[in-house]
């Protein structure tokens, strides 16, 4: 990588100078940037005996972050996974956990299926995150594996519109009330579901 | 071409005939940086209906995650958004580390972070000549893709390959970086910072760029939120949300940077907003090189059989993109159950049908460009 650092490849930018000063700071950066010198020799420091120390410390768990809204969630450790409320609700609860949740101010992360094929049942995830503060939301429910169908939330959150037509691709779960459930990912004349688990070429 | 069949009459509400007629924008299109195609319906230069039609490059990477182990889905994760394949991979290896509970040492956090911001740096620059290319021109491209060849030659020198990574490893690196690497990131932070000076004088002030999409396809706050956009989309609406701030990971709470916020919605917003990010990551980069702690890179029990405890776990991070996560449901085998990928490109694209209806055409591809659409990462 030589050639361009000799600074060939960019005839007007001037030579860069190694070890030398601090590079012209945008005044946005100025203040923090500003008062620490470079090291440039850090990777040859001697290794430091410090044990190794986690950098994010953990925040502590609520029993329920959102207490007023009527659906069962509990609170969930997020460092451990990932997120920090979950609720299993009936499936004809969907549609009401995804407007009480709007109401909330979330905003759809995803929606998907796991197929549970040794209990004989689908398991639709839906998740929510909040645009301003740390707040992820799991909504789960579980359907019949050989009649899997489920009301559509696209009145509430538009975007799950194409989000339901990828689960419904790759499970076969059919949204009641889609606008338009024909394949998003899939060919157009697909009649399989590739992530069922009992799925074969 | 448009055929007779298309062309439909329609009366509308004052009594006016209307005829629209139907022309496909893609699959092989310019425009559409890849196999995008959407389907538009036209009255004359103005889209009634834009609806993208996805799915031409799907290539089924959840399922091969359910018939491979979590090592060999790895490299995977750096296909679906070629461009920034650095951050894709941080959000699997994360799932997995926090499941098994591995405390991956400060050293490669740094690393993490400093190659991130690189790559973050490396994408924005080819949208930048990329989305110019589709506004007519061509001459940012090359000092884009000039400033870019600089990172992807710094990143080879460190992970070997130039675009998909596989840097990351469950626990750790793959290997530590260099003198020569920090002193060539050195150099290319200093070099970086009178380029970004150069492009601001000499397109972002441009009055012809600046005709172009100011004001052109304005996203609400609203809109942002009910279809889930994130990363550039949704900080161009004034909603400050950037996973890094937000859910903090990895080792960004310990550097300073600002997320870069404007109000207006429209497509220069956008384009500010990654004109300013590209600063502020120089800015981490910089940090990440001075405050780089010393030690191992590789955290010490990391298991030759990677097996998860039952459950699921989730990890998001900040791509260039917007909001990428991982869900991996694990039934304590070592082949994951289900393996969800969440891109942020599919999202940020399904408010086109909404945001693009009523637009002249042109205008419908400045906003499509300043969505920053990888189609790999839609269709997976």
């Amino acid at each position: 990588m030589d050639y361009w650092i000799n600074g060939l490849m960019t005839p007007n930018v001037p030579e860069p100078k190694f070890d030398v000063a601090q590079p012209t700071t945008p005044p946005a950066a100025a203040a923090s940037a500003a008062p620490v010198p470079p090291k440039p020799t850090v990777a040859a420091a001697p290794p430091s005996p410090a044990p190794v120390q986690p950098v994010l410390a953990p925040a502590p768990v609520i029993p329920n972050p959102l207490p007023h809204v009527p659906l069962p969630f509990k609170g969930v450790d997020y460092a451990a996974k990932g997120y920090h409320a979950d609720a299993t609700v009936a499936p004809d609860q969907v549609v009401f956990a995804a407007e009480q949740l709007d109401k909330e101010g979330l905003s759809l992360d995803t929606i998907t299926g796991v197929d549970w094929m040794a209990e004989g049942q689908m398991e639709v995830v839906y998740d929510y995150f909040h645009p301003a503060k740390a707040l992820r939301v799991v909504v789960r429910t579980r359907i019949p594996r050989d009649n899997p169908e489920i009301a559509s939330i696209h009145k509430v959150f538009p975007g799950a519109n194409w989000h339901e037509r990828e689960t419904h691709d790759f499970f076969g779960i059919r949204f009641l009330g889609h606008p338009n459930l024909t394949p998003f990912l899939l060919p157009e004349d697909a009649d399989y579901h590739p992530l069922r688990k009992d799925f074969a070429q | 071409m448009i055929l007779k069949e298309q062309l439909k009459t329609e009366i509308t509400a004052d009594g006016a005939p209307r005829e629209t007629f139907v022309i496909n924008l893609g699959p092989q299109h310019p425009a559409t940086h890849g196999v995008l195609r959407v389907k538009m319906t036209m009255d004359g230069e103005y889209i009634v209906r834009a609806e993208p039609v996805c799915g031409y490059i799907h290539r089924m990477q959840e399922k091969m995650g359910e018939n491979r182990t979590y090592a060999q889905f790895l490299p995977n994760t750096s296909r679906i958004d070629y461009l920034s394949a650095m951050t894709y991979t941080h959000a699997f290896v994360g799932a997995v580390e926090r499941a098994l509970k591995l405390q991956v040492p400060p050293r490669a956090e740094y690393i993490r972070v400093i190659t991130s911001e690189m790559n973050r740096i490396s994408s924005h620059l080819v949208w930048w000549g990329a989305f110019l290319l589709d506004l007519g021109g061509f001459t940012p491209l090359l000092y884009a893709f000039d400033d870019r060849e600089k990172i992807l030659d710094l990143l080879e020198a460190i992970t070997g390959s130039r675009l998909t990574y596989s840097y990351f490893r469950i626990g750790g690196l793959y290997n530590d970086i260099d003198d020569a690497f920090i002193k060539g990131t050195r150099a290319f932070v200093a070099q970086m910072r009178p380029r970004l000076k150069m492009y601001r004088s000499l397109v972002t002030d441009n009055i012809i760029l600046r005709k172009r999409i100011i004001e052109i396809g304005p996203i609400s706050k609203e809109m942002c939120r009910k279809y889930g956009a994130t990363g550039p989309v949704i900080r161009g609406s004034g909603v400050p949300y950037d996973v890094r701030k937000v859910e903090p990971y990895s080792a960004y709470p310990e550097f300073d940077f600002v997320v870069p916020t404007f109000e207006e919605g429209d497509s220069m917003a956008r384009y500010l907003v990654r004109m300013e990010e590209m600063a502020q990551s120089l800015r981490i980069i910089e940090q990440g090189l001075d405050k780089l702690p010393a030690g191992p890179v590789m955290a010490e029990k990391v298991p030759r059989v990677v097996k998860l405890p039952a459950g699921d776990y989730c990890y998001a991070v900040e791509a260039a993109r917007g909001r990428f996560a991982v869900r991996i449901v694990s039934d304590n085998k070592e082949i994951p159950y289900r393996v969800k990928l969440r891109t942020p490109s599919l999202s940020n694209l399904s408010l086109f049908e909404e945001a693009s209806a009523g637009m002249l055409l042109p205008d419908a591809l400045a906003l499509m460009g300043s969505l920053d659409l990888v189609i790999p990462d839609i269709d997976r």
